[in-house]
């Protein structure tokens, strides 16, 4: 499925676990992918470019940005799915812990857009994918600022799908599930086990089902398709 | 091109329109696509891959016909693609019984005969997807359109009820919702009623079938195992608003 021969993508997170496979899955679809992250990246393979990038700097959105279309002329496609889990309650949050959530999370997604839509409105076209989660459309036991961050992913969204239609930039939200990453993998038993039993296929989804529902949502073949909320969850939101 | 080899698919409404777009996608992907409708269509469309059945699908019988001869024929059922589809355009207040019970006869029993029928092999297999089209018009609210709104929210409905009870049996359930398509039914609706969806249409344009059948054929592979119980909207962004 060659469909993104000559695009140009962006994909931030992409040291590990789902962006990783985005990455990677990108760049077998035949586009030149940029991947970026806070974290060492040789993993990836010499076809696709790394940057270090932290997603709450606005400078450096600028400076990665602006390299990219400083050398392929143009930016067809952004993942923001850079994120960071936090399990605390509600009562016992502490304010920094939620503003270093809401920043990674929530604040990273907008600068991204923000970034990405200076060559995308002058080029009149792009994809913007935006990972959320099925935290971002309804709520399990703690986890607050996460939740939170996740379901201001799924509103923003379908506020720039709104927003930029016209100008043929698209913009969807995918919503995993209980993903094997190192996100997942460092969690407690008893947590997995909970997201497990409440899953409906009773098992995990693995990095790749991830990137496939990017592939599919950054192509041409889902040029009708902007402000959608897809899930990839072995059917935890259908319960 | 062989995103859907080896596997055999069953498409209702598939003469015209959506249904006739999946169809073609589907064989050039790769499967074996039997076309099901209430007529063989005038035209056969002489592709690689695709067979024809006659299938009313509101008739219990002729489902146990059409699925127990796919299995003869192809020794499987891999794919349902629930998408014949009529529509009616009275108010609650205006619908007539016999045009209420034609529209949940086709849009919504039809789903379920269909879910019913496929199920038999597919859980034999352990493995089948089913995917059942609903449309904007089940979701937010149109003037007029009682049944078919009725309708296309039972579908979704129906979709999480059978995801939800058959993930553990490898069967996985998805609706399409669909914003507006140019198609036959389409076509022969008001040109002001086209014309207001239209301009409703974040994206400013409808879709052509094909949109549709890219959907469906994501639901349809294996790239897709992953998804159960989803809501694929395709609708250029109608329902974000
Ligand atoms: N794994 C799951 O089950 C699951 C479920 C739902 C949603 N998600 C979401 O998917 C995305 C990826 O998750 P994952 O499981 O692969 O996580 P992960 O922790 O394995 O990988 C996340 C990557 O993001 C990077 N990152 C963190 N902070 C960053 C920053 N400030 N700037 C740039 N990069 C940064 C990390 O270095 C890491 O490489 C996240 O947004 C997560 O919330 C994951
Ligand atoms: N066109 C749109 O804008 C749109 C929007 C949302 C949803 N949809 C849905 O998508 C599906 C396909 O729509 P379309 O626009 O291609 O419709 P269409 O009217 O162009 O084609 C529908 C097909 O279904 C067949 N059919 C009708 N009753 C049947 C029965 N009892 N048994 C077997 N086949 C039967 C018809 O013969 C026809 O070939 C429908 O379920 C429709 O409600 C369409």
């Amino acid at each position: 499925m060659d469909n993104l021969t000559g695009r140009v993508a962006l994909v931030t997170g992409a040291a590990q676990g789902i962006g990783y496979a985005v990455a990677t899955r990108l760049a077998e679809a035949g586009a030149r992918v940029v991947a970026t992250d806070v974290r060492d990246q040789s993993d990836l393979g010499e076809h696709i470019a790394t940057r270090s990038h932290d997603v709450t700097s606005a400078a450096r959105w600028a400076e990665v940005v602006g390299e990219a279309v400083a050398e392929h002329g143009r930016l067809d496609i952004l993942v923001n799915n850079a994120g960071v889990s936090g399990y605390d309650q509600l009562h016992e949050l502490p304010l920094a812990e939620w503003e270093r959530i809401v920043a990674i999370n929530q604040t990273g997604v907008l600068l991204g857009m923000q970034t990405a839509l200076g060559p995308m409105r002058k080029q009149r076209s792009g994809a913007i994918v935006n990972i959320s989660s099925i935290c971002g459309a309804t709520s399990v036991r703690g986890v607050a600022a996460y939740h939170s961050s996740k379901h201001a992913v799924l509103t923003m969204t379908k506020n720039a799908a709104v927003t930029y239609a016209r100008e043929g930039i698209r913009a969807n939200a995918v919503l995993p599930g209980w993903i094997r990453t190192p996100l997942t993998l460092g969690q407690t038993d008893d947590l997995n086990e909970a997201f497990l039993d409440a899953t409906p296929m009773g098992a995990g989804g693995e990095p790749q089902d991830v990137a496939e529902a990017v592939c599919f949502l950054v192509s041409d073949r889902a040029r009708f398709i902007t402000g959608v909320d897809l899930p990839v969850d072995g059917g935890y939101l259908a319960r | 091109m062989d995103r859907l080899k080896d596997k055999v698919a069953v498409v209702t409404g598939g003469a015209v329109g959506i249904g006739l777009a999946t169809a073609r996608l589907f064989a050039e992907e790769g499967a074996t696509v039997v076309v099901a409708d209430l007529d063989k269509p005038e035209q056969e469309v002489d592709a690689p891959g695709l067979e024809y059945a006659e299938l009313d699908v509101t008739d219990e019988d002729a489902w146990s016909r059409v699925v127990a001869e796919v299995v003869a024929r192809h020794g499987r059922l891999d794919v349902l693609v629930n998408n014949a589809g009529v529509i009616d355009y009275a108010a609650i207040d205006a619908v007539t019984p016999e045009d209420w019970a034609r529209v949940i006869g086709v849009d919504q029993t039809g789903v379920f005969l269909g879910m019913r029928a496929a199920l038999g092999p597919m859980l034999a297999q352990g493995s089948g997807s089913i995917i059942n089209l609903s449309s904007a018009w089940g979701v937010v609210g149109s003037e007029g359109v009682a049944a078919y709104q009725a309708a296309k929210g039972g579908v979704r409905g129906l979709t999480r009820n059978g995801a939800v009870t058959y993930a553990c049996r490898g069967v996985r359930v998805n609706t399409v919702i669909p914003g507006w398509v140019t198609t036959p039914l389409t076509d022969a609706q008001p040109a002001e009623k086209n014309a207001e969806v239209i301009a409703l249409t974040p994206l400013g344009y409808g879709a052509e079938p094909r949109d549709i059948a890219w959907g469906c054929v994501y639901l349809a592979s294996d790239e897709s195992r992953y998804v159960t119980g989803s809501e694929l909207v395709i609708d250029g962004g109608l329902l974000a608003q």
